[in-house]
């Protein structure tokens, strides 16, 4: 897979992810010029198309689109599925996941696409053990915070809000 | 320090963080950029201070900023700041920055080396996985040389979550730095059998995408994955093998056979479509359709009738391919894609049409393109109407109108066309009908019919004619009206058709015809009537154009204007000689005698040009300057061409030109190409045998010939059912006469049944115009392809070890073919004339190797070049040498240390004439290339030579360099004009250029004592390292340092030696040399390895040039090839460094 891009009814970016190494114009450029043709299709419409020399395989979950470059000897349908997979485990994660989720833990949904794939690969086939890799991270993550709170804490009156803030 | 973690909780307290941001941002929907760049001020001021949860949380928010579109390149180093983090949450952070804001032209990259080193080997899994994450995003060469020992160590770690991550990245490695790939392979294929289902996955996925871009080096794998195709059951996996089995299949057949019934089991009992659809695309890979035929096609037919657009149009991209082998198989589920065109998705239809293109023969042309003519009529989109138009017309004239068996039915089909609303197609329609009408003869009285009615219906194509370019067509109808106007059945009606005001509004080419075209059917119309006698009719048409021409006389535009005028005198004249009573038609009719043939679009090129004529050559003397461009009108016809005017100026006598017009002739008689006006040719094709039955004129009586108002092809299709019938039962009776006469016995072959494609003879024929033979590509070359010249059952050769992760002066012997450097390296004193010597002895030693030596007129500067040519794949890797006298100069100017000169070699490989060549290259923040004052920073400049074929010419070009403790990649391109004798063409060539640590060093001799002070001194720092499995004398090896990497030995004793080399800018550089065991194994171990500063005594600095000194071989060669037409233009670029 070359990269994944997520983005809304409205046509803004949600979520990228690059494979290959491009520079910052050329991806704008492929950006936008995906999301208009994306958009611009009608909803019975086959999920596939071809787009310069890369294969283009898009989804539509509720409000958001999730669409994916492959090269032209990958199979689109396993890359549907990948599609699938992700948002069943974005869904699994949040609990019925919604466009704001992703808005708002933006670096959640890339924490999970990054256990999911690898360099364009599917890395982990098991929803269980992606699921169990992320929990597991943000338990490690949440216990360094916790510990600092507690070091904070200790210092005097004005952390205590730090603590709330966090 | 307690006090700095409170005063940054305090900031922080007051600091937003991504929740805020996001929210801020939705916010101002109408003032977002002016929201964003307050926080973008904000983030800038949170990144100075000191507290790195504070760094992290403005990092993240980067990060966020970065995905809505604006520019965070100038935060990059922050998030390496970040990413280097202890704390796991913050590490996360900044290696999720890293992995979208980074790409290989970002500088920080270089810095994060030893990070990444260190969280890979970190105790924490997930501080591995972090950074394995972040890494395969934005991996480069050269942390991919550094990291990839690292990572292979990772591939045994003892979690399958790290190993399956390391073995996925490895696949990244092998792209950005392919020599990792041998040493890394034979581990790669253990994890093919690892207890874990994920890593055995990754394995699989990685050896697959390996495969696809060289299948032959893991032919010998395909045991072990039939082993698991068989036993595996994960769907993903088997995609993986099955796709991997349809790369390995072309190449070994057995293995088709083998794969036959596992293949078969699946697609019959799979529900995954995904894995169907990968079966069945091997299958086709495979080409053994046959035996899996029927299976397949089933399936392929559950694709068809599944009512799901993207399976459907998988099913028609299968077809597709399985077209091209196997047509037949596919013919027939014609009704299934007819079927398709009626599908809502645009995409589905189109790829329906591709099939189609294909899927058609003289059987089933006219029923498809009668469904086509259906879908024309109801298609509602011009674009989707203009694409079923082409595709009519390109499905009908592909490969010379092969499977048109009735020409009348498709010129009825074209003037179909020509009623499209709205179609920007009609010039395509037009060509074809010309075609048609001049190439085939038999169809020119239907044609010229049919064109008549057009014209005489012209209003209705014109009605919008603004618009659309349908009134092409009439450009088509009236030539063909005019020049076969003898088939014309009323040609005084077409000609008053042609003379209406209304032309005057058409475009200009169009009315220009139009006039063109009047006159021929006027000298038409003149014959048929001066035959009458009756001499006022005959004066009544001449009046008609006296009466109708001026209206063309007045038209804007000049051609039609000058057509007009030139007309217009001329019947004027042709009207005085009437009044006189003299019979002219004959004379008018001698105006436009002779027939025009049509002729290859190419066929002028085949024409050999004579000899002794240079097309190129000035006639004359050149025009001066001062003699102004702008006074020549310029081009007023569009076929005019400048040369023309000078040729006025020829002063050729008599007898030349009818030597030359002789010569001509016989080379026209001559040339196959050449299509002469005598018939002899087409006469030849006619007679040809399997011919002559085709009942070319019986046929167009059958058909009624006045067709009143437009035609309507769905006649020719009962027509031509009928004709075959008919011809069937004739070929019968021929056949019955045949076995009558030759009374065989033998039973009824062409008895009834389906007709074979070869029963079905064209009612016309079509003269074949041939086209211009393509070149053959004799040898394709797949540089390209990154993994194709690594070949993996070979021994792992000791120069492709990966780089350890230690500091050395790794002299990575790469160089197969030199075994000649011993004298060389083993000189101390590198003095003029010993070195000439030895050249001589070299030269005489090595007879295949080209030594060139150009010395400098003052004798200062003498330089050695030398060139080993390797039979490599079509490759040429040329080699470079310092010159050893060279050493003088640079220590005087030490202050100069920072420019390099690049002699570059151009030798022109191939048969044409190079000139106009420019270099150059993009600047790095290290290196520039200094350009002639004035020049703009990415002006090239210009090579002071052109280069005839065979030729090889040195240029040189001068770099500044700041740093030379970093190897360096600089993109450059090469411009030139390639010109051949007959054409010229701009072509563009690629290049890198790699300035490498090594090449910075200068062979300096040092004598034993200053080496011992220097060593005590304690200025340098030291490591060492060991290699394993060199196996070659010692002296030889001692050779190769010197040679590659310009030390000089100060010290040898049995096995061990000390050497010295010294950078341009002045650094020291000691390296001991040991043989351990004598054995056949020798290691190095270079003791003090080591770059003492002698201006910066940056540590670190020097041990990144230890590093990068890896395999500057492979480095330093740079072959750039490129394919034009048959011929290869080599260009060499061979690099050597200097300085002043």
């Amino acid at each position: 897979m070359q990269f994944m891009l997520l983005f809304s009814r409205q046509g803004k970016l949600r979520l990228q992810k690059w494979y290959v190494p491009l520079s910052d114009k050329e991806k704008k450029k492929i950006t936008r010029e995906l999301v208009q043709t994306v958009l611009a299709r009608k909803p019975k419409m086959c999920s596939f198309l071809e787009w310069r020399d890369l294969k283009i395989v898009y989804k539509r979950y509720a409000s958001l689109y999730f669409c994916c470059a492959i090269e032209d000897q990958d199979n689109e349908l396993i890359t549907l599925e990948i599609i699938h997979r992700y948002v069943e485990l974005l869904d699994k994660y949040f609990g019925s996941v919604c466009e704001l989720d992703i808005i708002f833990n933006f670096e959640k949904a890339y924490f999970i696409l990054d256990e999911f794939l690898l360099g364009g690969e599917a890395q982990e086939t098991s929803k269980k053990n992606v699921l169990k890799a992320i929990e597991q991270a943000d338990l490690l993550q949440e216990n360094i915070d916790f510990q600092m709170r507690l070091f904070a804490g200790t210092v005097g009156e004005v952390n205590i809000a730090v603590v709330v803030d966090q | 320090m307690a006090l700095k973690i409170v005063k940054g909780s305090i900031d922080r307290m007051f600091d937003k963080n991504l929740q805020d941001l996001v929210r801020g941002i939705r916010n101002h929907k109408e003032d977002e950029a002016k929201y964003i760049s307050t926080c973008i001020d904000e983030i800038k001021q949170e990144l100075k201070q000191d507290n790195i949860a504070v760094k992290a949380n403005a990092v993240c928010k980067l990060t966020y900023l970065q995905m809505l579109g604006y520019d965070v390149s100038w935060a990059a180093f922050n998030i390496v700041e970040v990413m280097s983090s202890s704390k796991f949450t913050y590490k996360r952070i900044g290696y999720l920055a890293a992995s979208q804001c980074f790409h290989e032209s970002t500088d920080v990259i270089m810095l994060t080396t030893n990070q990444i080193r260190k969280d890979l080997s970190s105790p924490n899994q997930y501080d591995t996985g972090v950074a394995l994450t972040g890494l395969s995003c934005f991996v480069t060469p050269d942390l991919a040389r550094d990291l990839a020992n690292d990572i292979m160590t990772l591939m045994s770690h003892t979690k399958p979550y790290i190993r399956k991550k390391a073995v996925l990245i490895m696949y990244k490695v092998f792209l950005k730095y392919p020599e990792s790939l041998r040493p890394a392979f034979p581990r790669l294929k253990e994890k093919l059998e690892d207890p874990d289902p994920g890593v055995q996955s990754a394995a699989v996925n990685v050896i697959c995408e390996l495969a696809r871009r060289n299948p032959k080096n893991y032919l010998s794998l395909a045991p072990l994955f039939f082993k698991l195709m068989t036993s595996s059951t994960n769907n993903w996996v088997l995609i993986k093998i099955i796709k991997l089995f349809g790369a390995l299949t072309p190449l070994e057949p057995r293995l088709g056979k083998k794969l036959i019934e596992p293949l078969t089991n699946l697609i019959h009992s799979t529900s995954a479509m995904s894995l169907l659809y990968e079966c069945v695309n091997t299958v086709i890979a495979g080409q053994y359709w046959f035996s899996v035929g029927s299976a397949s096609l089933s399936s392929l037919c559950v694709f068809g009738v599944v009512d799901s657009p993207e399976v459907k149009y998988l099913g028609l991209l299968a077809m597709s391919k399985i077209l091209k082998t196997h047509p037949k198989s596919v013919q027939s589920h014609k009704d299934l894609i007819l079927q398709c065109l009626d599908d809502k998705d645009e995409s589905i239809r189109l790829r329906a049409l591709d099939l189609l293109y294909g899927m058609v023969s003289k059987k089933n042309l006219m029923e498809i393109v009668k469904k086509l003519m259906l879908h024309v009529d109801k298609a509602e989109g011009t674009t989707y109407r203009d694409e079923l138009l082409t595709k009519i017309i390109d499905i009908c004239s592909q490969s010379n109108y092969q499977y048109i068996t009735n020409f009348e039915w498709y010129i009825s089909i074209l003037v179909e066309l020509t009623r499209l609303e709205g179609t920007r197609h009609g010039h395509l329609i037009a060509s074809q009908m010309l075609d048609v009408a001049i190439r085939v003869k038999a169809i020119r009285v239907f044609a010229v019919a049919q064109m008549a009615t057009l014209l005489d219906n012209a209003h209705l194509l014109t009605g919008n004619m603004q618009r659309n370019g349908i009134c092409e067509v009439l450009y088509a109808a009236a030539w063909i009206c005019g020049e076969f106007s003898e088939h014309l059945e009323n040609p005084m009606q077409t000609l008053e058709a042609m003379l209406r005001p209304k032309v005057a509004t058409l475009p200009g080419h169009i009315q220009a015809v139009y006039v063109q075209n009047a006159a021929k059917l006027f000298a038409t119309v003149l014959k048929a009537q001066e035959g009458n006698t009756d001499s006022t009719t005959a004066q009544e048409t001449s009046q008609l154009m006296i009466d109708r021409l001026p209206l063309f006389v007045q038209s804007a535009n000049l051609e039609v204007q000058e057509r007009a005028s030139c007309i217009l005198q001329l019947v004027k004249y042709i009207q005085k000689l009437q009044q006189k009573d003299v019979e002219v038609a004959e004379e008018v009719n001698a105006l436009f005698a002779g027939e025009l043939n049509p002729v290859a679009p190419k066929a002028q090129k085949k024409v050999p040009v004579p000899e002794g004529l240079d097309l190129d050559a000035w006639i004359n003397e050149p025009p001066s300057e001062s003699e102004s461009e702008d006074e020549q009108p310029k081009a007023i016809f569009a076929k005019e061409e400048p040369k023309h005017s000078r040729t006025r100026h020829t002063e050729v006598d008599e007898k030349e030109l009818a030597r030359r017009r002789e010569a001509r002739k016989q080379e026209q008689a001559n040339n196959p190409f050449y299509i002469k006006a005598s018939p002899s040719s087409q006469k030849v094709y006619q007679d040809a045998p399997g011919v002559e039955h085709i009942p070319v004129v019986q046929i167009d009586l059958s058909v009624p010939l006045k067709v009143p108002g437009l035609p309507m092809s769905d006649q020719y299709v009962k027509l031509e059912e009928e004709r075959r019938q008919k011809e069937r039962a004739e070929k019968k009776k021929k056949e019955k006469k045949k076995r009558k006469e030759k009374r065989s016995g033998r039973g009824k072959k062409h008895d009834s049944g389906p007709e074979s494609e070869e029963d079905i003879t064209p009612a016309h024929q079509v003269d074949i115009v041939t086209e211009e033979m393509p070149e053959v590509q004799t040898n394709l070359l797949s540089s390209n392809c990154v993994f194709v010249h690594l070949y993996l059952s070979r021994p792992l050769a000791d120069s492709e070890k990966l780089p350890v992760r230690s500091h050395r002066a790794a002299e990575a012997a790469k160089s197969p073919v030199e075994d000649g450097e011993t004298e060389n390296a083993t000189s101390l004193e590198p003095k003029k004339k010993s070195s000439k010597e030895k050249r001589e002895k070299k030269k005489d030693k090595d007879r295949d190797r080209k030594v060139r030596v150009q010395r400098c007129s003052k004798g200062r500067l003498e330089q050695q070049v030398q060139r080993i040519v390797l039979k490599n794949k079509n490759k040429l890797l040329f080699k470079n040498l310092f010159p050893p006298t060279q050493v003088y100069d640079i220590q005087g100017n030490l202050q100069d240390g920072s420019q390099v000169v690049v002699s570059v070699i151009f030798e022109n490989k191939c048969d044409s004439f190079l000139k106009s060549m420019e270099f150059n290259v993009l600047d790095s923040l290290n290196s520039k290339l200094q350009r002639p004052e004035g020049s703009g920073p990415h002006d090239g400049l210009t090579v002071p030579f052109q280069l005839p074929p065979g030729v090889s010419n040195e240029a040189r070009f001068v770099f500044t360099v700041q740093s030379i403790v970093m190897p360096q990649k600089l993109k450059g391109t090469l411009t030139f004009i390639v010109k051949n004798e007959d054409s010229s063409t701009h072509e563009k060539l690629d290049f890198k250029l790699h300035f490498t640590c090594t090449s910075y060093l200068i062979t300096t001799p040092c004598y034993s004592d200053a080496f011992a002070k220097l060593l005590e001194s304690g200025d340098l720092k030291g490591s060492s390292v060991r290699l394993e499995g060199v196996n070659m004398p010692f002296h030889h090896l001692l050779a190769r340092i010197c040679f590659h990497h310009h030390f000089s030995v100060v010290e040898r004793i049995d096995s061990c030696a000390s050497m010295y080399s010294r950078s341009i800018q002045g650094h020291h550089v000691c390296l001991l040399v040991k043989t351990v065991s004598k054995q056949q194994r020798s290691t190095r171990e270079p003791i003090w390895d080591t770059l003492a500063m002698c201006k910066t005594a940056d540590s670190d600095a020097s041990v990144f040039l230890c590093c990068k000194k890896q395999n500057q071989d492979l480095k330093d060669k740079s072959v750039c090839q490129k394919t034009h037409k048959k011929l290869y233009i080599h260009i060499i670029f061979h690099f050597y460094f200097a300085t002043f």
